[in-house]
């Protein structure tokens, strides 16, 4: 996502240097959501159209909720932020503990794989495409 | 009773199902351009930023050496329905990445290693990878321009495949061949389900 479209201040900073804000700056220097462990394809839902007073929340926390306003994965989230998954995953929990955004954990079955409709759903719908 | 903000008074349940599928194989053989092919939208890039302890290197006493290593994974998404999204991501290129692999092959349905005939051996860690996981997948042979063509069951003896393995051809770049190699690894995954169930009993 970085190099396209970035104003002309950003131009000395390629693609292979990394965001430019420190990411536990972001989530003042936390490692681990408070909760949940938030799968790259947990999907994300903001419960609320804005966050009004909330305090405590960052810049970032508001993107997610502004971004979630349509469903989208964590892997989505991390991409259009353009912030590392581990940070997003923080900014997760912080959200999810202030019932901010509802969380989807994708499903599985003890064996590891989803039933057999959810196989036919996907190929019907890919044939479909 | 649901509790928290209402002004979406739908609760979880109406989230949808996302599930995951790989695409593995060595370094420029395809993989990020056939997940391009499929994706419903420009394909993402997501980034996992890893941190190591140093040990034993650079050893400066009371300073604790961390390296930060940034992995890097291409991503799409099918929205298959109202009720069920399926994401398709890349693995980074590194083999020395396991430990995202590892992340990305956790609940994933099924992995397409991408093969080149010209550098069949490129990928040979990603089946090793598959194998020892139990994670089913397909091997689909990217048709470059100018590769010398072999049969499929060439390239099956000279992978050294299990042959229940599906062994197909592609052209990672058309969206209507990527499809197809996505339903045959799902067919597959069924398949091999359905066969775990029975040997379980």
């Amino acid at each position: 996502m970085t190099g396209q479209g970035d104003s002309a201040e950003h131009e000395w900073v390629d693609d292979h240097a990394g965001p430019v804000v420190r990411p536990y700056a972001v989530t003042r220097g936390r490692a681990r959501p408070v909760t949940g462990t938030f799968d790259l394809i947990s999907l994300v839902m903001a419960t609320r159209t804005d966050v009004g007073s909330e305090s405590g929340l960052g810049p970032e926390h508001m993107a997610i909720v502004g971004l979630c306003q349509r469903m989208q994965s964590v892997a989505e989230v991390a991409a259009h932020l353009d912030l590392p998954v581990g940070t997003v995953r923080v900014l997760l929990g912080d959200l999810v503990a202030r019932s901010l955004v509802q969380v989807r954990e994708p499903r599985a079955t003890p064996a590891g794989l989803p039933d057999d409709s959810v196989f036919e759903a996907v190929i019907n719908g890919l044939r479909a495409l | 009773m649901d509790y928290g903000p209402s002004e979406r008074p739908a609760g979880a349940a109406s989230l949808p199902t996302a599930i995951k599928i790989l695409i593995a194989g060595g370094f420029g053989v395809g993989k990020t351009t056939m997940v391009g092919a499929v994706s419903e939208t420009r394909p993402l890039r997501t980034e996992e930023v890893l941190t190591e302890t140093g040990v034993g290197i650079d050893d400066l006493s009371g300073v604790e050496e961390k390296r930060t290593t940034t992995v890097a994974m291409d991503f799409g998404r099918i929205t298959i329905s109202d009720d069920l999204v399926l994401y398709v991501f890349g693995t980074p290129g590194q083999d020395r990445f396991w430990f995202v692999w590892d992340e990305l092959a956790l609940g994933a349905i099924g992995a397409v290693v991408l093969a080149d005939t010209r550098r069949l051996a490129d990928c040979f860690p990603s089946i090793d990878y598959f194998e020892g996981r139990g994670t089913p997948f397909v091997v689909a042979v990217n048709c470059f321009e100018g590769a010398t063509q072999f049969r499929l069951d060439e390239v099956q003896t000279a992978l050294n495949l299990d042959p229940g393995v599906p062994v197909v051809l592609c052209d990672a770049r058309r969206r209507e061949s990527s499809k197809e190699v996505l339903i045959t690894l799902l067919e597959h995954a069924m398949k091999t389900r359905e066969a775990r169930r029975r040997a379980g009993g």
